[in-house]
């Protein structure tokens, strides 16, 4: 089986786990989001606790160039704490909702962490040289005293171990009365967007006191509420151009040179429902959980329960390719709704050439899609595969009444094993899955 | 639709208004509050459900008459049981809107809900907790509803007239969305 997104000679293999092997999971170790910075360099996670650790890929070792370096951890930090809202009675998860990287400029990094209530700004900066010899204290910190001060002399830079250091530079608060779901990043790297269930704000990086509001969906009655906003991201290149999603199963498009608030769309993204599949859970899973544009600009990708769909941006009345995910779920939709799986949003990404997709599914599984060749393998994130190298082996579902062998049967799937986070590296084939507790790094065999 | 596959289309419609209302109120003490899309879901969820159960209650009447509140035709299930659930329903969701705009409300929004200024009639001081909120088993306190007829309040000397109209105009149909 020729592999995806690659020659015919591709293969994905494993390559790291990160993450403890317990099978008693603690909540806060939960992943609930990933993120590649622009180079690839350097791999963001966020977890339920509300930590962020950074993973730094090693250079490949010189003297087995044939292997990919790892990636190590490279820095770890509390972003957010629990907090309680005193006047609404409620408390603030510190889980991290979402982490974008801001393009480098400088020496040192900087990234975007949210949970459902404040967005922060997070500079990361390595320190590997220490002054010594000061003047006026001694080498422990403690003030000298000044009569024993009797020549002067000029504090040298000695070298140190690495230290990384992550500082919260901005914090962006009390702007959102609604959880906020989505960050990004503007193309212009000055502004971003945060979107909540009925607001989009506009930020600029510097100024943390106030933001624009762009969109607002909040009805006059609240009783007339039909739809939410799920998801919204920045154009990739165009800083006028953002597209929010809703729970309705539709993506609109904005230009903010239009008007200062965007109500009115746009470009209004909808797929005509097919009236044969309707169910009660239709409004569910039309509901869509994540958007993506591709890096060319030309498409976006939308995830919703069951399936992924590629849109043309010059395109309204329906996506260009469909991508079927889990169909064999559909006819389990009241069992799924039952135990709450029918929630669960699960995010998508592309490959830094826009050739091949990725989402994730259950029982460990992620699934990708050559969009070229149209063809999809099923994965597996599991320890038993996690040997070094080793490469990854197809899985499949056995929809039918007979199961072959190696197939797994659909009410074998274990449905807390859920992988909602992935994420591929902007360049190489480089893919980092959260399943759970655990961070797996899978990349391809160099033949 | 056949007698039997309405039945069993009511039969699960109530076992997903079950299921979708224990949800609702199992949400109400998540941590982080009350969750705007998942509410909105499962409202929408709960509104496909009566509404499949009230048509397929209609078309239980192999004549078409508009069915009573009791049936005896519906030998399926106590009749009393099953009228009350939609009173319930409608009963439960009055009670629970205040109490969830006032999570969805901010200072400057418009929906008239005004704690402070609610007549004592109006507000209940009492804290609700888990058991005495759970209302499916239990009988209805205020008269129960005709099919299609909506609950109207006595009129009150309140300093936010519109907050009695809000709440009188309720019917399942308004209260849905407001989660």
């Amino acid at each position: 089986f020729a592999g995806v997104a690659g020659g015919n000679d591709f293969q994905w293999c494993f390559s790291q786990v990160k993450g403890a092997i317990d099978e008693d999971v603690a909540e806060a170790d939960i992943i609930s989001t990933v993120e590649f910075n622009y180079s690839g360099e350097l791999l963001a996670t966020g977890d339920k606790g509300g930590r962020v650790v950074i993973f730094q890929h090693e250079q490949e070792s010189k003297n087995r160039p044939h292997l990919r370096g790892e990636y190590n951890v490279y820095s770890t930090f509390q972003s957010h704490e629990p907090e309680f809202d005193y006047l609404k009675s409620l408390e603030i998860e510190e889980k991290i909702n979402k982490i974008r990287w801001l393009p480098q400029q400088n020496a040192a990094h900087f990234l975007l962490s949210t949970n459902d209530k404040t967005i922060k700004l997070w500079k990361i900066s390595e320190r590997d040289k220490r002054a010594e010899g000061y003047n006026l204290k001694d080498e422990d910190g403690r003030v000298r005293d000044p009569f024993r001060i009797t020549s002067l002399r000029v504090p040298v830079l000695m070298p140190m171990d690495l230290m990384v250091e992550a500082s919260p530079r901005r914090i962006f608060a009390n702007a959102h009365t609604y959880h906020i779901n989505s960050i990004s990043v503007n193309s212009d790297h000055e502004t971003y967007l945060s979107a909540d269930d009925l607001r989009i704000n506009l930020w600029h990086l510097e100024i943390t006191d106030r933001s624009f509001n762009i969109v607002d969906i909040k009805p006059a009655n609240m009783e007339e509420l039909t739809e939410v906003i799920t998801a919204a991201e920045c154009h990739p290149h165009q800083c006028n151009v953002f597209v929010y999603s809703s729970s309705k199963g539709t993506i609109r498009l904005c230009d903010m040179r239009e008007a200062a608030l965007c109500d009115r769309h746009s470009k209004f993204f909808e797929e005509p429902e097919d009236p044969s599949s309707r169910s009660f859970f239709s409004e569910i899973i039309s509901s869509i959980s994540d958007v993506k544009f591709s890096h060319s600009g030309r498409y976006m990708m939308t995830r919703d329960y069951l399936s992924v769909k590629v849109w043309d941006l010059n395109m309204e009345n329906r996506p260009v390719e469909t991508y079927q995910v889990h169909e064999y779920l559909r006819s389990k939709l009241c069992s799924l709704y039952e135990n709450d799986c029918i929630f669960d949003k699960f995010e998508c990404c592309w490959n830094g050439s826009d050739s091949a997709i990725m989402t994730g599914s259950y029982n460990n599984f992620f699934r990708m899609f050559d969009r070229n060749t149209r063809r999809d393998i099923t994965l597996e994130a599991s320890r038993e595969s996690s040997k070094p190298r080793a490469t990854l082996k197809p899985r499949k579902v056995s929809t039918g009444g007979k199961r072959k062998k190696d197939e797994i049967s659909v009410d074998s799937l274990d449905f807390n094993k859920k992988i909602l986070h992935t994420a591929w590296h902007p360049k190489d084939n480089v893919i980092a899955v959260a399943a759970t507790n655990n961070l797996y790094i899978f990349q391809d065999k160099i033949n | 639709m056949s007698f039997a596959t309405a039945m069993e289309v009511n039969v699960e419609a109530r076992r997903i208004l079950a299921v979708s209302i224990s949800k609702l109120y199992a949400s109400r003490s998540q941590r982080g509050g009350l969750r705007l899309h998942r509410s909105l879901l499962l409202s929408m969820v709960m509104r496909s459900a009566r509404d499949i159960y009230h048509s397929s209650r209609e078309s239980e009447q192999p004549n078409g008459e508009q069915p009573a509140t009791e049936e005896p035709m519906d030998t399926n299930c106590d009749p009393k049981e099953k009228a009350r659930l939609t009173p319930d329903l409608a009963d439960t969701s009055a009670d629970m809107a205040p109490g969830v705009s006032d999570k969805l409300d901010e200072s400057d929004c418009d929906i008239t809900e005004d704690k402070e200024n609610l007549s004592p009639a109006k507000q209940s001081r009492k804290r609700r907790g888990k058991a005495s909120a759970a209302p499916d088993f239990l009988p209805s306190k205020r008269a129960r509803l005709e099919p299609g007829e909506e609950r109207y309040a006595a009129p009150v000397g309140s300093c936010r007239a519109g907050v009695g109209d809000y709440r009188s105009a309720l019917t399942l149909n308004q209260v849905i969305p407001a989660f």
